[in-house]
């Protein structure tokens, strides 16, 4: 009843009274209040019917991944062996690689994010272009002028592209351009520093490297849009009164603003790994499926999602309930993964209360 | 308004008239749902467009989704016919109500695609391919294949293993054959569709192995001979059971193929072919059918899909880098289908 303007002022009480059809205003009619009430039932059922949803899934999951767990049990979480021969299974490797690409790939991808978006915010390009056109004394000129914001505006829409991007492109793109092209820097590396533990094997094809590569470009989009929308909103006062105080720029970026923004930055950040977590028809083309516990960058390994997607459509009846387990576990990760980035906002965010 | 009327009437009359056409003059149309191997499917695709053209009435749909999906599908009845290149087991065999008939179509031969630009004709013996997949032998200057290819520029270089990532026919074949010569490898390795390689990298289907051969330096593995035929790949010659070293082509599979002898339930594997010039690794891949249909019209559109594939759809086979049945397989197969 918000919405309805307040006639006390205008018309006295007695006049309200006696409404009739020409008056802007009238009290809802029946059928408004049925329709409201029944938009509001509509908005509560979709919403129950989410999570009824969520629930459904984990639920025929487990139901189905009973019979590998009475077998297996804790073992299938720290055995490394995949023999669908011999009936023995555990995801060890897997569940490693899982989290190795997706943390490194999470690690490059928030660094470039963040970077890409403090650009983008900070009008690093604008002031460029503004100073070539300036040279040509045109920075006021209808069309010129308006050049840098669209040239801004123009970066934004094109990051914000890699994400529509289907994946399987992203996995041919790393397969026949990624590979051939660190190819050659990643053996060298591995001839040079073998001993070190990250090169301690060649890249042959397809590896951790590549796929970390792929997948943090993958992630990138998430990262920055949100991070730059975090940034933009941050009080203008804010960065005014740091240089005010005579802070440099590289201080009041570092200092101010994305202390101030992290909460949004952060929650960016929880949801690229999300992503990264689940990423599969990439991943199966890039990671080399190949059942290793490794840390080399350059040896092939294996991730749930990739495990499950090239295993599923050949699986054997008593193979399914372990691929059931397998995508039980991977939805622990993920829900795991959430909570936390959940808490440590929620933490963020008081902290920042208190300041 | 009046103009679209008669548009109207105009297009229900033409579409009554293909309707009566369509289903007047030959029988009822009938529509066969299909399902399974990937490795026969570019021949049975073309085969079906070819039926199809000719049997207005009969419409074919085959899912190449891959033989265990393939036989899951017609286990749970929701296809009318199955393909597979490992056959099926003989205790899903008996879980399907009326029985099954299974007829081998086709024929091919897995090689060993490698990347050595520098080595044309490779040759590796019994010992060199065995070794290479259980991870013993890791340098293409391995002494061993040394032995075997006198004068070839064998780099010293390691061997990239590739093989498939995902459950299938062909590493079932495969896998059945080096465990067929190799002691070692039946125990520590077996055959499986999804073999636990102890060495190499996965890629997901015939087309993702092609592919990483074709971008990894140095690579080896195994791959339907149409996918290798198709990419320019370098095969490796193999050693077979005589000793003799046999390339992969139309005659030396026909040769392998000449030894097998049909039991009753048409499965039979030529793991390890006898005859001199036979290419030691060729498979029969199956149409898998029920013994028993609902409907007369399916039953007769399917004998005359399969009817044709064995007669002029051999024919199709050796261009598409398959292998044409041999004649005593495809009479067993006719009589199989006349007895359902």
């Amino acid at each position: 009843m918000a919405s309805l303007p307040d006639t006390s002022r205008l018309r006295g009480p007695e006049e309200v009274k006696a409404w009739n059809a020409d008056q802007i205003w009238q009290p809802p009619s029946k059928a408004q209040r049925w329709v409201d009430v029944l938009f509001r039932r509509l908005c509560v059922g979709f919403a129950a019917l989410t999570v009824v949803l969520i629930v459904l899934l984990v639920v025929e999951i487990g139901a189905k991944a009973i019979p590998a767990f009475r077998e297996y049990g804790l073992r299938f979480l720290y055995s490394q062996t995949w023999d669908p021969n011999r009936h023995v299974y555990g995801i060890l490797p897997e569940i490693w690689g899982t989290l190795y690409t997706s943390l490194l790939a999470l690690f490059f991808g928030t660094l470039f994010g963040v970077a890409a978006a403090i650009f983008l915010s900070e009008g690093y390009m604008s002031e460029g272009i503004f100073k070539i056109l300036k040279m040509f004394h045109v920075q006021f000129h209808p069309f010129w002028g308006k050049l840098p914001d669209r040239m801004e505006l123009l970066l934004k829409n094109l990051i914000e592209l890699l994400a529509a991007v289907p994946s399987v492109v992203y996995g041919l793109w790393g397969l026949f351009v990624v590979i051939p092209l660190i190819r050659p820097a990643c053996n060298w590396l591995h001839s040079q520093f073998g001993w070190f533990p990250l090169f301690s094997t060649d890249l042959s094809g397809p590896g951790i490297l590549p796929a970390v590569f792929v997948l943090s470009i993958m992630i990138l989009p998430t990262i920055t849009a949100i991070s730059r929308d975090a940034l933009i909103s941050v009080p203008p006062k804010l960065r005014t009164a740091a240089y005010g105080l005579g802070a440099t720029r590289w201080e009041t970026i570092l200092g101010v603003l994305l202390p101030t923004a992290s909460r949004g930055i952060f929650g960016g950040i929880v949801l690229a790994f999300g992503r990264a977590l689940g990423e599969t028809m990439a991943l199966a083309m890039l990671v080399g499926n190949a059942n290793r516990l490794t840390v080399s960058l350059f040896s092939p390994a294996n991730t749930l999602a990739a495990l499950l997607a090239n295993t599923f459509p050949e699986a054997s009846a008593r193979e399914i309930p372990v691929l059931m387990y397998a995508a039980l576990v991977l939805l622990a990760i993920t829900l795991v993964v959430n909570m936390f980035g959940a808490l440590v906002l929620e933490r963020a965010a008081a902290k920042a209360e208190a300041r | 308004m009046q103009r679209f009327r008669l548009i109207l009437l105009t297009s229900l009359v033409v579409a009554l008239g293909v309707f009566n056409a369509c289903s007047g003059s030959k029988g009822n149309a009938v529509k066969l749902q299909g399902a399974g191997a990937s490795f026969p499917a570019p021949l049975y695709l073309k085969w079906f467009k070819t039926y199809s053209g000719a049997h207005s009435n009969v419409q074919v749909d085959y899912q190449s989704v891959g033989s265990g999906s393939g036989v899951k599908s017609f286990m749970d009845r929701t296809v009318d016919f199955a393909a597979s290149d490992a056959a099926m087991k003989p205790e899903d065999m008996a879980k399907v109500d009326g029985g099954v008939q299974l007829l081998p179509m086709t024929a091919g031969a897995i090689v060993l695609a490698y990347n050595l630009p520098d080595v044309a004709g490779l040759r590796l013996s019994r010992e060199d391919y065995v070794g290479i997949f259980l991870g013993k032998i890791t340098k293409w200057n391995d002494p061993a294949i040394v032995k075997a290819n006198p004068g070839a520029k064998l780099p010293d270089a390691p061997i990239n293993v590739i093989v498939r990532a995902d459950g299938s026919g062909t590493s079932f074949v495969f896998s059945k054959h080096l465990s067929a010569i190799s002691p070692e490898f039946n125990s520590k390795v077996g055959a499986n569709t999804q073999p636990n390689w102890p060495v190499g990298t996965k890629s997901k289907g015939n087309e993702g192995v092609t592919a990483s051969l074709v971008t990894t330096p140095g690579s080896i593995g195994y791959v339907e001979y149409g996918y290798a035929h198709s990419q320019n790949l370098h095969m490796a010659t193999l050693e077979n059971k005589s000793g003799n070293y046999v390339a992969a082509n139309t005659d030396s599979s026909k040769a392998a193929l000449a030894s097998a002898q049909l039991p009753p339930d048409m499965i039979v594997w030529v793991s390890d072919p006898d005859g001199k010039d036979a290419y030691p690794i060729v498979t029969f891949t199956w149409m898998i059918l029920y013994k028993k249909y609902d409907s007369k019209d399916k039953l007769d559109a399917l004998k005359g899909l399969v009817t044709y594939g064995l007669t002029d759809g051999q024919k199709e086979a050796e261009p598409l880098g398959y292998v044409p049945l041999p004649d005593n397989i495809v009479a067993a197969d006719k009589a199989a289908l006349e007895a359902l």
